[in-house]
């Protein structure tokens, strides 16, 4: 049996036989210049269909919104002022550790999503540079791979299984649509790709562009880390493209130090916003094999600050439903012994 | 860039436009460069940069003067560099006038014509009180050959021509009449305060950009500036990037590694077309066309484009052109008929795109070919622009889509409006299908100057064709059906060499004219072995080449703009990786990476330097300068040519052999770059009486009105400031980007950027309509609100300024249209390179969307008129008067009530 | 079909491979055990130059079938070290276009649309117009007597997205019918 929750090596865990490194993605959004080649590279190589309804939506340069069925990479675009600059330098502050983990509750460090994982900062000048009076955070968002995979978990069919990579991948020909993965996925990433979204759409007096027959319809779909491309050493197409490497790739635990060394490099030079998420092996979902450097809450990315595998709990579950039935039975038991000892 | 220690991106916005480039930004940045971005809005580039400083579009001389003055006035320059490289000390003729005493004119200007005599800008004589005379007696000052006239373009490779490079110096610059002392007089004004009057910059923020550039100059560290179409796209365009070649020169950022001023262009082959040039003004390498009444005789030809006894490489061009007619006319080119010289038609004036607009209008032009470009979208006054195109007898439109430039006269906004009926429009339109990138082989030239070769992956598919394959059989058609003609201008056609080897299909080999271009021996024992470089080209007729700064591409029969050794090899220059004109020299001018003695000015900024054992200039790169002339070779300037440079001589296209912080010639608005106020301007110019350039050029009509500058009558009806720009995830006018879901998705509407201020100003909310007026056209496009445009005060007032992308445009066949942003613009241009004034104009933005039909004409004239806006406003008279009438701004967004015309 | 092993059901792949809660290898589909990357079937790779803007980033074409499979940055490039930008990113998606125009059309004067002419008439009907609008302006001499030889009743737009050679042989051509009025991007 496989671990539901806390660190382990998921691919082991899966019981695969080939092994290889459990491979990831670093996203530094600190030098994400928000071109969004990703974007395009990832659906280019998928062929994945364009999307939406050729609206603007008027936030910022962002009219991806969110991840999707055919949007597998989604850049974020966040303007702020002063004042929540200041913010989050002041919460990235409250994490650091001022010797260890203590400034939240216990839970919230050992548990939570992000973590600063600097190290100590002791000795270090944290003077914070200028403050600038405005500032336009860009980040990548991608499928996390998560340690614990609650997409995987609750997958009735078979479709999604975790690869040899440690990977979490939709298997399009096995997947019946069922949705169950949708809502078992704790980020939101997870989508059946329906017939009507997909479609190109037509406004007044304008014809939109026609798109090749959309592949999959119907079909739970999200970010496959490349599988295909992993099978032959490639790199993911959107980590391939990246021109500032904001986007890493390698193997997971590289990864992870590369980014808390990253994290501790910004912090030596006052930037205490920086943090990481998806690095904390110890938080609801056993550590995200797609790390990701912010500069701000996770909320002010859309992202979810607390995310936990809903599989987490589930052999606590099991054991107090089994406790609970065994409990029943005796209860029926000892009822039935009793009636049957008035009886007798 | 890499190897900068301080990057400032202005006048372009390269991690928008050139992502990929910007690693080298991102990676310098990593190793602790400074990276400083001056726009008018905070782009993506600044969203990297240490710091973003706004600006107001079109007041970057104001800045990059106040920079020179700061580097001047506090002794900051590099002295040693200045010295021996660069004109500093040179003497310039007491007749020069300074605008400084002429209320914002230089000494020449005839009013009559917007024209400057460029005379008295020259350097003074020796032996001469500065003055015209010369020992030959013929008009020998500096300034007055024949190619005054040459717009800065033609010496896109080389300085403009002298006489001859004897000048006076005072090497202690303390001679008033030292361009060192002229220019300390001409910037004494441009100060902090100044740029925060006119730029909206604060003191501040131009202190740490001062600090940040000087901090990183000098022997030890470069800083490079990095600019595009923000820079270009003036009235006064040439002499933005000017003003920061006089900055970069005194601060020794010339010809060293990780220095200089690199333009970012936007184009695959945008510098390839300009060096082999699809362009009025040149012939290939930069050769000038011939003009007529300057050019007449080949003599006056050579003649006009360097004079055999200045210093440097162009005194060779008489081989160049010769071995170009050669290229041209074959075994027809002789000495005897000046080598087909007349073939050779003449300009007589500027025949820019906006001149040939003009020229359609007047029914004068008959045909039109538009090759991958999409001027109904792409081009200023894009009225005016599909207008001109409904009075074409016909129209071949070259693309890989429905682009916008043909189909207006089906679908066009003038359909809308109702200002033409297809039926009645009588122009005949062929849509060629193109081939891609992918779908032909051959080179494009990047933005280095790097030739690279693209391989054919595939056939074209249906009956999609290349330009080269279309182009050759064209000629092909045209030849056969003129064969039998015995008239004389037919000629040039019938003699034309036309003869490429073709493949199964007819298709002609790119290769086989890539060694055109490059050149051959003709005769000789060489006959027909490719050329290596271009000092192998004759003036006897016995080499033929059609570019001669392209010449060594095809060295031994190679095509080295396909050389693909992974990384470019081992050497630090990446020579192994496609091919760099001139003769591979990735950076130019490369001498002056070396002190005047030969030594690296230190080990961190080592490149080329004297070897003194091999006698011998080595290093990382192909050294730009002759390879054995030792530093303290000092040749006698007047036997004129390469021979004449010395060895501190290390601009070797240039005249002089220095790099020059006063142009004596070369550009036709002056010899120092001059703050003068875009075209139309809300903003009263400060620093001069004079407010916009004198020698702008315009084009008065009906069609191309201009809103009322600061200070006129009508002045409020246009308030704010408009400049437009590139996203990056478009492409130019659409035509590439805008059919391609992928890309059309994550832009797919028509915006403009304002600041809150503006937006609570105008009652326009975020993510809905707008419509915005210039006295041209009237647009809608969907509203961002952000701070990422900050209002900015200018002379103690509010100064709001609108954002405009610029890719849309209006059709039915792209995945997305909408209205252009290029619509509002009017045609004024830069007279040194012609082109429009895209980044800075005046227009009204009003909430909802545009009317239809011809409530929109309405509109837009109701502003016309409320502004009392004619054929003369902005453009007579050219010189401002001072005593002109004038009325006090008033308070943004009050109207004028007098009129009795009220807002739409 | 042979697939269907009994010794391939999934209940006996769980427990043979220890992947009891069938998360990993028990439950690959023969599709996914086949995987390939689509470039990896290519017939040729080859290299190739970005289209969009001059910095001038390495692509790698990927042909099948005759057909562009994949076009992806080229790692060997000291320009862009295998990098592309949104608009490289798409260019398999320009090559493959589907609203790319890929025939010839002609708009007769007055008419409301579109026709198809095939390619060799159209050049020829181009060629005849050429001759024709080239003698229509033609000028011989300016009005003081010298000569001109030109024409100005043909202009060209267009350059900076083309590849040298062609700039080079539209330039040759139209110089030498005397046509002046030659323009690009570069001066826009």
């Amino acid at each position: 049996m496989g671990q539901l929750s806390g660190p382990t090596d998921p691919t082991a865990d899966a019981h695969w036989h080939t092994h290889e490194e459990r491979k990831g993605f670093f996203t530094d959004t600190s030098i994400c210049i928000g071109c969004k080649a990703c974007e395009v590279a990832c659906k280019e190589w998928n062929h994945n269909p364009r999307d939406g309804d050729l609206d603007l939506t008027g936030m910022s340069y962002d009219n991806t919104v969110s991840l999707g069925a055919s949007t597998w990479r989604h850049v974020a675009f966040v303007e702020q002022d002063r004042a929540r600059i200041e913010e989050a330098r002041e919460s990235g502050r409250v994490l650091v550790s001022l010797g260890m983990p203590q400034v939240r509750s216990e839970r919230d460090v050992t548990t939570s999503v992000t973590d600063l994982s600097g190290g100590d900062l002791s000795g270090v000048d944290t003077t914070p540079p200028d403050t600038p009076e405005f500032r336009w955070l860009m980040a990548s968002d991608v499928c996390k791979h998560c340690t614990h995979a609650g997409c995987l978990d609750v997958c009735p069919t078979g479709a999604l299984f975790r690869t040899e990579f440690g990977t979490v991948v939709v298997q399009d020909d096995v997947c019946n649509g069922c949705g169950t993965c949708v809502a078992g996925c704790p980020f939101g990433v997870v989508e059946r790709r329906s017939d009507g979204t997909a479609a190109p759409t037509t406004r007044e007096g304008q014809k939109k562009g026609e798109q090749p027959p959309i592949p999959n319809k119907g079909v739970a779909q999200k970010c496959t880390l490349c599988y295909d491309r992993l099978v032959d050493g490639q790199t993911p197409a959107c980590a391939k493209t990246c021109p500032t490497t904001s986007i890493k790739f390698g193997d997971h635990e590289d990864l992870v130090t590369e980014a808390k060394a990253r994290v501790a490099q910004l912090h030596a030079q006052g930037m205490t916003e920086a943090r990481l998420y998806g690095a904390n092996e110890l938080d609801g979902v056993g550590g995200t094999g797609s790390v990701f450097l912010l500069l701000d809450e996770p909320e002010v990315y859309g992202l979810p600050p607390d995310p936990r595998v809903c599989t987490a709990d589930l052999m606590t579950m099991y054991k107090r439903a089994a406790m609970a039935a065994a409990g029943m039975v005796a209860a029926a038991a000892v009822a039935f012994l009793g009636r049957g000892g008035r009886g007798a | 860039m890499a190897n900068a220690d301080c990057i400032v991106l202005q006048g372009g916005n390269m991690a928008e436009a050139h992502p990929v480039g910007f690693q080298w930004v991102s990676e310098a940045k990593a190793r602790g460069a400074r990276v400083i971005h001056v726009d008018p809005r905070f782009t993506r580039t600044g969203a990297i940069a240490d710091r973003h400083i706004a600006i107001r579009a079109g007041s970057d001389v104001v800045l990059l003067g106040a920079l020179i003055n700061h580097v001047l006035s506090n002794d900051l320059w590099f002295k040693e560099y200045v010295l021996a490289y660069t004109n500093a000390a040179t003497l310039v003729s007491e007749d020069f006038r300074d605008t400084e005493e002429l209320g914002g004119l230089f000494s020449g200007f005839d009013p009559a014509t917007g024209q400057y005599d460029l005379q008295s800008w020259a350097y003074a004589e020796a032996g001469g009180d500065g003055g015209v005379g010369s020992p030959s007696g013929q008009a020998g000052e500096h300034g007055s050959s024949k190619s005054d006239r040459a717009a800065g373009d033609e010496h896109g490779s080389g300085g403009p021509s002298l006489e001859h490079a004897e000048v006076l110096r005072d090497e202690t610059l303390q001679d008033p009449r030292t361009v060192f002392q002229v220019l300390k007089r001409h910037y004494a004004r441009y100060t902090p305060q100044m740029v925060q009057e006119l730029c909206g910059i604060s003191e501040d923020d131009f202190t740490y950009l001062a600090d940040s550039i000087t901090q990183n100059s000098g022997r030890d560290r470069t800083t490079v500036f990095g600019y595009a179409t923000g820079w270009t796209q003036h009235t006064l365009g040439a002499q933005f990037i000017r003003s920061a070649a006089i900055l970069q020169l005194l601060l020794g950022n010339v010809g060293r590694p990780g220095s200089g001023i690199m333009a970012l262009r936007g184009h695959a082959s945008i510098q390839g077309s300009t060096d082999i040039p699809t362009l009025f003004n040149l012939l290939p390498g930069y050769l000038p066309m011939p003009k007529v009444g300057v050019h007449d005789s080949f003599e006056d030809y050579l003649e006009g484009i360097a004079s055999k006894r200045q210093k440097g490489y162009w005194t060779h061009a008489d081989a160049y052109t010769i071995s170009l007619l050669k290229a041209w006319w074959g075994e027809h080119a002789t000495a005897d008929n000046d080598w087909c010289f007349d073939y050779l038609p003449r300009l007589s004036g500027p025949h820019g795109t906006y001149q040939t607009t003009v020229g359609m209008l007047a029914d004068e032009v008959e045909g039109y070919f538009v090759l991958g470009q999409n001027p109904a979208v792409g081009s200023a006054n894009g009225r005016q622009q599909r207008l001109a195109m409904s009075h074409l007898k016909w129209l071949v439109v070259r693309d890989l889509s429905l682009i916008e430039s043909a189909t207006w006269w089906k679908e066009g906004p003038e359909i809308d409006s109702g200002e033409l009926r297809t039926e009645d429009i009588d122009t005949e339109v062929f849509f060629m299908p193109a081939a891609t990138h992918v779908e032909k082989a051959g080179s494009f030239t990047q933005t280095q100057r790097l030739l690279q070769w693209r391989h054919k992956a595939l056939a074209p598919p249906g009956e999609a064709q290349s330009e080269l394959d279309f182009f050759f059989k064209l000629g092909q058609r045209i030849r056969a059906k003129l064969a039998d003609s015995t008239d004389e201008r037919d000629r040039p056609l019938l003699e034309l060499t036309w003869d490429y080897p073709v493949d199964g299909h007819g298709d002609p080999d790119p290769e086989a004219v890539l060694a055109e271009i490059n050149g051959r021996f003709v005769s000789g024992p060489d006959a027909g072995k490719p050329l290596s470089f271009y000092g192998q080209m004759a003036t006897d007729g016995s080499t033929a080449g059609g570019c001669w700064i392209y010449t060594g591409v095809y060295a031994d029969g190679v095509n080295q703009a396909a050389r693909r050794v992974p990384g470019g090899g081992p050497s630090p220059s990446q020579h192994e990786w496609g091919w760099a004109w001139p003769a591979d020299r990735r950076i130019l001018y490369n001498r002056a990476s070396a002190d005047p003695d030969g030594k690296p000015w230190s080990e961190r900024k080592k490149y080329i330097w004297w070897d003194e054992d091999q006698g011998k200039w080595v290093g990382d790169d192909v050294p730009d300068f002759p390879e054995d002339r030792a530093p303290g070779a000092r040749p006698d300037p007047n036997i004129g040519g390469p021979e004449a440079l010395a060895g501190d001589d290390p601009f070797i296209m240039q005249a002089d052999g220095k790099g020059w912080l006063y142009a004596p010639k070369g550009l036709v608005d002056g010899p120092l770059p001059t703050h003068y106020e875009p075209w139309e301007s809300p903003v009263a110019n400060s620093l001069y009486p004079q407010q916009q350039s004198p020698t702008r050029v315009v084009f008065a009509r009906e069609d191309n009105l201009g809103a009322p500058s600061a200070g006129t009558r009508g002045d409020e009806v246009y308030p704010y400031v408009f400049t437009t720009y590139r996203l990056t995830e478009h492409h130019t006018a659409g035509g590439m980007s805008r059919w391609l879901p992928y890309l059309s998705e994550l832009q797919p509407e028509m915006f403009c950027e304002i600041s809150p201020a503006l937006a609570a100003e105008r009652g326009l909310e975020n993510n809905g309509w707008a419509t915005i007026i210039s006295p041209r056209a009237a647009i809608e496009a969907k509203v961002l609100v952000t701070d990422r445009v900050k209002t900015l005060t200018i002379n103690g007032r509010a100064v709001h300024q609108v954002g405009l992308p610029y890719h849309w445009g209006v059709g039915t066949h792209a995945v997305v249209s909408g209205d252009a942003a290029n619509d509002l613009v009017g045609v004024a241009l830069d007279p040194n390179t012609q082109i429009q004034e895209s980044k800075a104009g005046s227009c009204d933005i009003v909430a909802g969307r545009r009317p239809r039909g011809q409530a929109l004409l309405d509109l837009v004239a109701d502003y016309q008129r409320r502004a009392g806006a004619t054929v003369d406003t902005d453009n007579v008279p050219r010189v401002t008067d001072p005593e002109a009438e004038t009325v006090t701004p008033r308070p943004d967004g009050e109207v004028s009530g007098e009129d009795g015309f009220s807002r739409w | 079909m042979a697939r269907l092993s009994p010794l391939e059901w999934p209940v006996l792949r769980q427990l043979r491979s220890g992947d009891s809660l069938g998360r990993g290898p028990a439950v690959t589909s023969p599709t996914t055990r086949a995987v390939r990357p689509r470039n990896a079937t290519a017939d040729r790779v080859v290299q190739s130059i970005c289209p969009y803007c001059a910095v001038g980033c390495g692509q790698l074409v990927y042909v099948k079938d005759e057909k562009v499979i994949d076009i992806e940055g080229d790692p060997n490039s000291p320009i862009s070290r295998g990098r592309l930008c949104p608009k490289g990113s798409a260019s398999e998606q320009l090559v493959n276009a589907p609203g790319r125009q890929k025939q010839v059309l002609y708009r007769a004067p007055k008419a409301k649309d579109w026709q198809h002419l095939d390619l060799d008439t159209a050049i020829d009907m181009i060629a005849d117009r050429f001759i024709e609008s080239r003698r229509n302006g033609w000028q011989e001499l300016d009005d003081q007597g010298r000569k001109l030889r030109r024409t100005m009743g043909i202009a060209s737009l267009g350059g900076a997205t083309l590849d040298n050679e062609e700039n080079y042989l539209i330039k040759k051509l139209f110089t030498a019918a005397g046509a002046i009025q030659i323009e690009n991007q570069a001066r826009i």
